[in-house]
C-alpha cells in the first residue's frame, strides 16, 4: 500500500466471476505523510481511505467480470461505516460482492477486516465506461500484474 | 396490484424525496422533476429490482445523445413506464 498514490491494493486473494466475490489484501504503512496529519502523535488511516480501499477492491472484482473491456469509476457510497480504527502497520483484508449489475452501472457491498474483525464497510455504486485512451488501460493493465489478477479469471 | 406508474412514482418519491402528489405521468424526470444522472441511478436499481428487469440506460442514452431518440421518449414517467412493461413483457416471453 502506498497511500501517496493510492496504491491501495497489494495482492488479490481470491477473485470468483461466478459467485462475483473478491477477497483482497492490503498491508497498511508503518510511515506515511498522510499519518503527519492524521493524527499527529495518533496516527489512523483516514476513513476516506478505507472507503477508497473497498473502492479500490470492488473496481478489480468489476473489471473482472466486465472482461477488462470497461473502467468503473465511483459514483456513491451509502452505508459507509468506521466501526474502528485502523493503525499503521495492519493488515487489511478487503472483500466485496456485487449487488446489481445494471446498464452502465454496478453496485457493491465491501468490507474491511483485520485479523477476522470488521473495521469498516459501505455500499458503493459505480458507473462504467469503455476505456476512455489506452493509457489508462495500460495503466490498469500493469497494476494488474502487481497485484496478481488471475488473467485466468476472465478467459 | 398497483400500476406501473403508481410503483415508479413511489420508487421516485422515495429515492429522491419528493413529495408524491407531485409525480404526474406527463412528469418529466429530469426536466420537471430535476432528477440529476446519480440519482436515476437510484432508481433504475429500484426499478431494475422491483421489477425483475435491466433498464437499458447505456442504449438510451446513446441513442439520446445521436439524436436518435429524444429524453422524452424515455424520461416522461407514462413513457418510462410503457418501456418497463415492454422490458417485462419480453422477459416473460423469453421465459416461456
Amino acid at each position: 500500500m502506498q497511500l501517496e498514490y493510492f496504491q491501495m491494493i497489494d495482492r488479490i486473494l481470491d477473485l470468483n466471476t461466478v459467485e462475483k466475490t473478491i477477497t483482497v489484501e492490503a498491508q497498511v504503512p508503518m510511515t506515511s505523510t498522510v499519518f503527519e496529519g492524521h493524527f499527529p502523535g495518533y496516527p489512523i488511516m483516514p476513513g476516506v481511505l478505507l472507503i477508497e480501499s473497498m473502492a479500490q477492491t470492488s473496481g478489480w472484482l468489476l473489471v473482472a467480470l466486465m472482461k477488462f473491456e470497461r473502467m468503473p469509476f465511483l459514483a456513491a457510497v451509502k452505508e459507509a461505516k468506521m466501526r474502528g480504527f485502523v493503525a499503521p502497520g495492519e493488515l487489511l483484508t478487503v472483500e466485496a460482492s456485487v449487488v446489481h449489475e445494471g446498464s452502465g452501472y454496478a453496485i457493491t457491498e465491501a468490507k474491511v477486516k483485520v485479523g477476522g474483525k470488521l473495521r469498516s464497510n459501505a455500499t458503493l455504486t459505480f458507473s462504467h465506461i469503455p476505456f476512455p485512451n489506452p493509457d489508462l488501460r495500460g495503466h490498469m493493465d500493469a497494476v494488474a500484474k502487481r497485484v496478481g489478477f488471475p488473467s485466468q479469471a476472465i478467459a | 396490484m398497483s400500476s406501473t406508474f403508481d410503483q415508479v412514482a413511489q420508487i421516485i418519491a422515495e429515492t429522491c424525496d419528493i413529495p408524491r402528489d407531485t409525480i404526474t405521468p406527463d412528469s418529466h424526470a429530469i426536466d420537471d422533476l430535476g432528477i440529476d444522472s446519480l440519482d436515476f441511478l437510484d432508481i433504475a436499481f429500484a426499478i431494475d429490482k422491483a421489477f425483475g428487469i435491466k433498464l437499458p440506460l447505456e442504449k438510451w442514452t446513446q441513442e439520446v445523445n445521436d439524436g436518435k431518440a429524444t429524453t422524452e421518449q424515455y424520461f416522461v414517467l407514462k413513457n418510462l413506464c410503457a418501456r418497463i412493461d415492454e422490458l417485462v413483457a419480453a422477459k416473460g416471453a423469453g421465459a416461456a
